[in-house]
């Protein structure tokens, strides 16, 4: 078990011709992913340098390969067109990778999304179920649900594993499954961060740790999961034993995250807030990263929420994958 | 991206919201006319010159000048062209001012019960809620953070559709929560239309009146006009391909230099106050070296994320950049490499360090460099950066996170 993929998931990749898609398939085939094919408007019938089918509509490909995911690489323009073309033929999960993507546009995309799925109310949240299609980015690594080492992740005939997923663009070697773990013990990882959460991974897999997922939710301001939606499916996946929560400067995530975690989470829970050196009305990077005029966002706010709810804080970076192993008394 | 108070009036303009007549000068030989222009009509001309920057504080620093004659407004112009802006929101030495606004001098109405008639009115994009949002406050003329902080009952938001903007029926509500009657109602509700139209057709993040204010009554508006005065513009960085217009109006001497050159190179840098610059890839992972620098004792000088790539070209721009600011003392590289392997990044850094030109024209790094490096390959890489040590004598490598900001910190102390 881990959350949203597993070695059956059977991906396909929307803008594979395109430098950034070809480099990515090629990557995720090479880790062991069940990659079957592709989607580039007007290249249908061909195929990629891996031997992929290429489809000119995401609807082909899905009636064709029996997909049930996609990693979208699609230039931002045309990005938020790709999510719903994705949803509309069906597909139940949705990784979009591109940066870049306008807020407005994901706007119009959130609430497309939040007319088709069904809501919960969870500890006083109304949280999004995700039942009809998941949304994960946009402006994000992906997710990665590690399968034991069997392999060199050399080329597509020697994979990594012959029982992970990766969709997305996140180093695959550096995470640990729990079978291969010092420890026997598993941890999700959730981020808004693409390098951190490798930093995360690499700090938990070198203490010994193993990781069940690792799902990074993107950097943008208006966005599919959030902190809450993922640490409810951690919560609910009997294979993690613990939960890493990175997050960073700008909205209110980590807040209401707090407040979830209070209320609904009774695993342990380590965080790490990055942005406390940022200075206000500055975008650090990420369009969502900012702490706005009126000093909402802050690293220190967010920190304050997630000690007061029981969560093991780590103050530096170094330092994520001991607080992991504190708040799991390791 | 922000944009001019002039730009923001002309689209404003352009989507049917009134504003009082005025015009961007940016010659003294123009303010006369331009004042002529503003006034012409007036019963008691009436105008105001206001210095065209983006940073604010610029009343008090004497850059926004009422003016009744047309010497008056000559005499302000070339005041605001001939001294430099000094403001807290300015850097010490001030701004040159090359454009000014001449405008007419709005007459406001008394409000009943004290006070003039001045509105609030935004719209932004609320995070949590996944909705644009309209704002609106009978208290306008001020700062809105002050109002949301000690009355925040004083503020009404509105959700816009996210589909099909703000709905017509929501504008009224509105308009008569604040206080609008008579005729004043339909010209409020088509200013809020209006705005959410620009608001969504532009790609903002926020789009702000304030104040909106109601005239005394005319012949034609018996019971006042509803007017814009003043307007603020940000957008969306992410969605200025489709808006040539927009874009256009990108104002680069408003932008630290060093920031504009890093765009260029598909570098995102922030500059800052301390002595330690980073070199990093990953936005999170550069706000969390910032941070770690600064729980070491150190000051960070800026962000910088080198994208994912971390190539010897983008390294190389990478340094050029951080060490364009002089007070830089110290250099931090933290690199994850993940997908690119670390003893690439290694030789890529060593070669950048090795070849940088300094500005006396001599080669090699100068100042303290700590390099630490994760992920693939990284003993080869680590072997790499020992190595070049004979070229680049002020290069270290580091074990972890914590290791590197502590040397670095210790380098630049010295």
């Amino acid at each position: 078990m881990a959350i949203l993929v597993d070695s059956t998931t059977r991906v396909i990749c929307q803008g594979i011709t395109g430098a950034f898609g070809a480099q990515h398939t090629k990557g995720c085939l090479n880790y062991g992913s069940r990659l079957v094919g592709g989607v580039t408007p007007g290249k249908g019938g061909h195929k990629d340098e891996n031997g992929l089918p290429i489809f000119d509509t995401v609807a082909q490909a899905v009636a064709a390969t029996g997909a049930t995911a996609t990693m979208i690489f699609v230039p931002p323009a045309g990005a938020a067109d790709a999510i719903l073309e994705a949803a509309a033929a069906g597909l139940k999960l949705v990784c979009c990778i591109t940066e870049g993507v306008p807020v407005q546009d994901m706007v119009r995309v959130r609430a497309q999304l939040d007319a088709i799925n069904s809501f919960s109310d969870i500890g006083g949240f109304r949280v999004c179920n995700w039942d009809k299609v998941v949304l994960v980015g946009p402006n994000c690594p992906g997710v990665i649900t590690p399968g034991p080492k069997t392999g060199g992740g050399t080329s597509s005939t020697d994979t990594y594993t012959n029982a992970g997923c990766k969709i997305g663009i996140m180093p695959g070697y550096i995470n640990t499954h729990i079978s291969q773990s010092k420890l026997g013990k598993a941890v999700g990882i959730v981020s808004r961060s693409g390098t951190l959460t490798y930093e995360a991974v690499w700090q938990t897999s070198s203490l010994g740790l193993g990781q069940s997922s690792c799902v990074g939710i993107g950097g943008d301001p208006i966005r599919g999961v959030n902190h809450i939606d993922v640490l409810r499916k951690f919560q609910d996946d009997p294979d993690t034993h613990g939960i890493l929560l990175i997050g960073e400067i700008g909205g209110s995530d980590e807040e209401d995250a707090a407040e979830f975690i209070k209320r609904y989470v009774t695993k342990p829970v380590a965080a790490f807030i990055a942005g406390r050196t940022a200075p206000p009305g500055r975008r650090m990077g990420h369009a969502g990263a900012i702490i706005d005029a009126s000093g909402a966002g802050t690293a220190d706010g967010k920190v304050k929420a997630l000690a007061a709810a029981g969560c093991a804080i780590s103050d530096s970076p170094a330092e994520m994958g001991k607080a992991m192993m504190k708040a799991m008394k390791l | 991206m922000k944009i001019h108070e002039y730009q923001a009036r002309d689209l404003l303009a352009a989507f049917g919201i009134p504003v009082p007549k005025g015009r961007m000068i940016d010659n003294v030989d123009q303010a006369r006319e331009a004042y002529k222009q503003a006034v012409a009509g007036m019963k008691t001309p009436m105008a105001v010159v206001k210095a065209q920057v983006h940073a604010g504080g610029r009343g008090k620093a004497g850059f926004v000048k009422l003016v009744k004659v047309d010497q008056d407004a000559e005499d302000s112009a070339r005041f605001m062209f001939t001294n430099r802006m000094k403001s807290p929101q300015t850097p010490p030495e001030g701004l040159e001012v090359k454009k000014l606004l001449v405008a007419q001098a709005a007459d406001i109405a008394d409000r009943k019960g004290g006070g003039k008639e001045e509105f609030y009115l935004a719209i932004t994009t609320d995070r949590k809620t996944r909705r644009n949002t309209l704002i609106a406050s009978r208290e306008g003329g001020v700062e809105i953070e002050a109002i949301a902080h000690d009355r925040p009952e004083a503020i009404i938001k509105a959700a816009l559709n996210p589909l099909t903007g703000l709905e017509p029926f929501v504008a009224r509500e509105v308009a008569f929560k604040l206080g609008f009657v008579g005729k004043q109602v339909s010209q409020a509700v088509a200013i809020m239309l209006n705005l959410s139209k620009l608001f969504i057709e532009k790609d903002c993040t926020l789009a702000e009146i304030n104040p909106l204010i109601i005239t005394p009554p005319t012949e034609n508006f018996p019971d006042g006009q509803v007017m814009a005065i003043d307007a603020k513009f940000d957008f969306d960085d992410n969605a200025t391909f489709r808006h040539k217009d927009i874009d256009a109006m990108f104002d680069p001497t408003e932008e630290n230099p060093a920031e504009i050159k890093a765009r260029k190179f598909g570098l995102s840098y922030i500059a800052l106050e301390g002595n330690i610059g980073c070199l990093v890839n990953g936005a999170g992972l550069a706000m969390a070296t910032m941070d770690t620098i600064k729980l070491s004792g150190g000051q960070p000088a800026n962000f910088l994320d080198v994208g994912g790539s971390a190539s010897e070209q983008a390294v190389t721009e990478a340094f050029g950049i951080i060490l364009s600011d002089k007070s830089v003392k110290g250099v931090m590289v933290n690199i994850f490499g993940g997908i690119m392997k670390c003893d690439i990044i290694a030789q890529g850094v060593i070669n950048a360090a090795r070849n940088y030109k300094n500005a006396d024209g001599s080669t090699g790094f100068k100042v303290p460099l700590v390099v630490r490096l994760e992920g693939t390959n990284v003993d080869a890489g680590r072997k790499l950066l020992e190595d070049a040590k004979k070229d680049i004598p002020t290069m270290q490598a580091a074990t972890d996170l914590g290791d590197a900001a502590r040397k670095v910190v210790a380098a630049v102390g010295k």
